[in-house]
């Protein structure tokens, strides 16, 4: 009966291609899952390799104000992060939150100048480090005359983590509601009021975002920093000083290959700041998704 | 009295109109800056070295005056591709777990961790890679260790945040009644994933995929940490090579004159690979609205 024949091999194959398909679905979740898997692993291992061999070297020497070829002190090194953070920020800050200002408040869609402001920033964002570093070196250690400085290092990065600040303060600007706008304007306040009484309050929760990311940037960076702010492990006495931060102390430490352990200890001490930071801005995306 | 306060509240209007635009102009600066400090030293230099010998001569010894940075440019190609052949498979297949497999919980678990994976500096990947995966490499192939494929594991590792994060908002904004769709004509959820959301993503991954390879190639200080930079052709991936990126590093602390201004040539060339990188990326991101 040719028939019937016919219809059990549709069935069959039926049959077959669902089980292929099954053998297909599984394969591809099974692939997924590894990638995902992979990815913890490959985090929680270095993390955990790092910690475990730097945290049993993490002396008391290794805070010492001064730096010297005993001790390999990263105290200097510190202080200078956190002028180097404080510096970049003060001059990046205002400019970044400015721009955005303009570009969200004052101007219209459509605009050349907006459009070739964003391209730019665009432009910023994907320049390398090592070109960063080069330029500062160039226009202002050699141009301005600055030498290898705290000053030179600090504009360069300013300039580098200048698109990330005006991207987070557009965004947070663009998230305030209209209606607070027209409430202010309502009421009789001109722009530049409603900007700085309505409009940056409302929106301080995401710059602040973008200040952490930049300082997340600025603790990471070292390619930039070598050839504009030097590598001298002393505190610096004035910003024309050349000063070396956590980040480029640590490339030094383990390119002279000197004191493996002390290298470990660092890095753990560069990893926790960089948790710090990290959590930091978790809890402030919180606090935005909240509103 | 009014007419005196009316006229400082314009004034004050007015010049902080001016400030927020000088503000904004001064990313249009740097950029400028940039291009001008950059070229203008650099040029010069690949001029008188002559283009052709600075771009397609292997031969680098800056005592005898030869600048060829043909090797460089094979050692960011080499890193770059190595790093994408690593780094793009499991972040893209990570999005889409996060995007389309995990539990919100797993999400909100492992969301920080990658954060975190994009936080931690380049010197801390390179030492890493200098203290576990250079003596790995060297004790399981009998090789120095300092290799293309020491810099391509790190660089993998690097690009993934970059590739996940991108690659996972690009499969969160397709539709749901894509998968819906695909859903109801009877496909299985693995299908509905790979064959209907992934394509539906696939400019923004695309452009996920562009931002990691501009983050390898424009990468020093890990790659430089553990890639040997020596100045030849490999012949494997167990071997060392110097990207343009290293050139500039090891160098440019003690280089004068015309060694220092071909170093600045490196640069350029780096420079304008990152712009085509850059132009490619905003026409994907173009494509993907």
């Amino acid at each position: 009966m040719p028939h019937s024949l016919d219809a059990l091999e549709r069935q069959l194959r039926a049959q077959r291609a669902r089980r292929r398909s099954r053998v297909t679905g599984l394969i591809l979740r099974l692939l997924v899952y590894l990638a995902a898997l992979t990815t913890i692993v490959v985090l929680l291992f270095i993390i955990g390799y790092i910690l475990v061999k730097g945290i049993p070297h993490i002396s008391a020497d290794l805070f010492d104000p001064t730096y010297n070829s005993q001790n390999v002190s990263l105290m200097p090194a510190l202080v200078n992060t956190l002028l180097m953070i404080v510096l970049s920020l003060a001059i990046s800050v205002p400019l970044g939150i400015g721009a955005a200002v303009y570009l969200v408040e004052y101007t219209g869609r459509g605009n050349k100048l907006v459009s070739l402001v964003r391209l730019t920033a665009e432009t910023l964002t994907g320049i390398p480090s090592i070109v960063y570093g080069l330029f500062g070196m160039l226009f202002f250690v050699t141009a301005l005359g600055w030498r290898l400085s705290l000053l030179a290092g600090s504009f360069t990065l300013a300039i580098m983590i200048l698109p990330v600040i005006m991207r987070t303060t557009e965004e947070a600007l663009k998230a305030v509601p209209d209606t607070y706008r027209e409430g202010s304007f309502g009421l009789g306040s001109g722009r530049l009021r409603t900007v700085f009484r309505i409009l940056l309050p409302a929106a301080m929760p995401g710059i602040l975002a973008g200040v952490i990311l930049g300082i997340g940037r600025i603790v990471g960076e070292s390619a930039a920093l070598l050839f504009t702010a030097g590598s001298v492990a002393s505190i610096p006495t004035s910003v024309f000083d050349s000063t070396r931060t956590l980040s480029v102390h640590m490339y030094v430490l383990s390119s002279e290959g000197l004191y493996i352990d002390k290298t470990y200890a660092t890095a753990v001490v560069l990893l926790v700041i960089v948790l710090l930071i990290n959590t930091l801005s978790a809890i402030i995306a919180r606090r935005v998704t909240k509103g | 009295m009014a007419f005196r306060r009316f006229y400082a509240h314009a004034l004050r209007e007015n010049v902080a109109h001016v400030l927020f635009a000088l503000a904004a102009c001064v990313s249009i600066v740097a950029v400028a800056l940039i291009c001008v400090f950059l070229f203008w030293s650099g040029l010069p230099a690949i001029a008188q070295i002559g283009p052709l010998e600075f771009l397609s001569g292997s031969v680098w010894h800056p005592e005898a005056g030869r600048f060829g940075v043909f090797t460089m440019i094979v050692g960011s190609v080499y890193v770059t591709a190595g790093a994408v052949v690593i780094g793009v498979p499991i972040g893209v297949l990570c999005a889409l777990f996060l995007s389309r497999f995990a539990s919100r919980r797993v999400v909100r678990l492992m969301l920080p961790g990658i954060e975190l994976l994009a936080g931690i500096p380049s010197v801390v990947y390179g030492f890493f890679g200098l203290v576990v995966i250079v003596p790995f490499i060297r004790s399981s192939f009998g090789v120095q260790g300092m290799s293309i494929l020491a810099a391509s594991l790190v660089l993998g590792i690097m690009i993934m945040p970059t590739i996940i994060a991108v690659s996972k908002a690009a499969l969160d904004a397709v539709p749901d009644h894509y998968y819906e769709g695909a859903l109801a004509l009877g496909a299985s959820h693995e299908r509905c994933a790979f064959r209907v959301v992934l394509p539906a993503a696939a400019s923004g991954v695309m452009a996920s995929v562009i931002l990691g390879v501009g983050r390898a190639i424009g990468e020093t200080m890990a790659v430089v940490m553990i890639i040997g930079n020596q100045v030849r052709l490999p012949s494997s991936i167990l071997d060392g090579i110097r990207t343009l990126t290293g050139n500039i590093v090891m160098e440019m602390g003690y280089a004068a004159e015309l060694h220092r201004e071909a170093l600045i040539g490196t640069a350029v060339v780096l420079f304008v690979f990152i712009l085509i990188i850059n132009i490619l990326f905003s026409l994907l991101k173009r494509r993907a609205k």
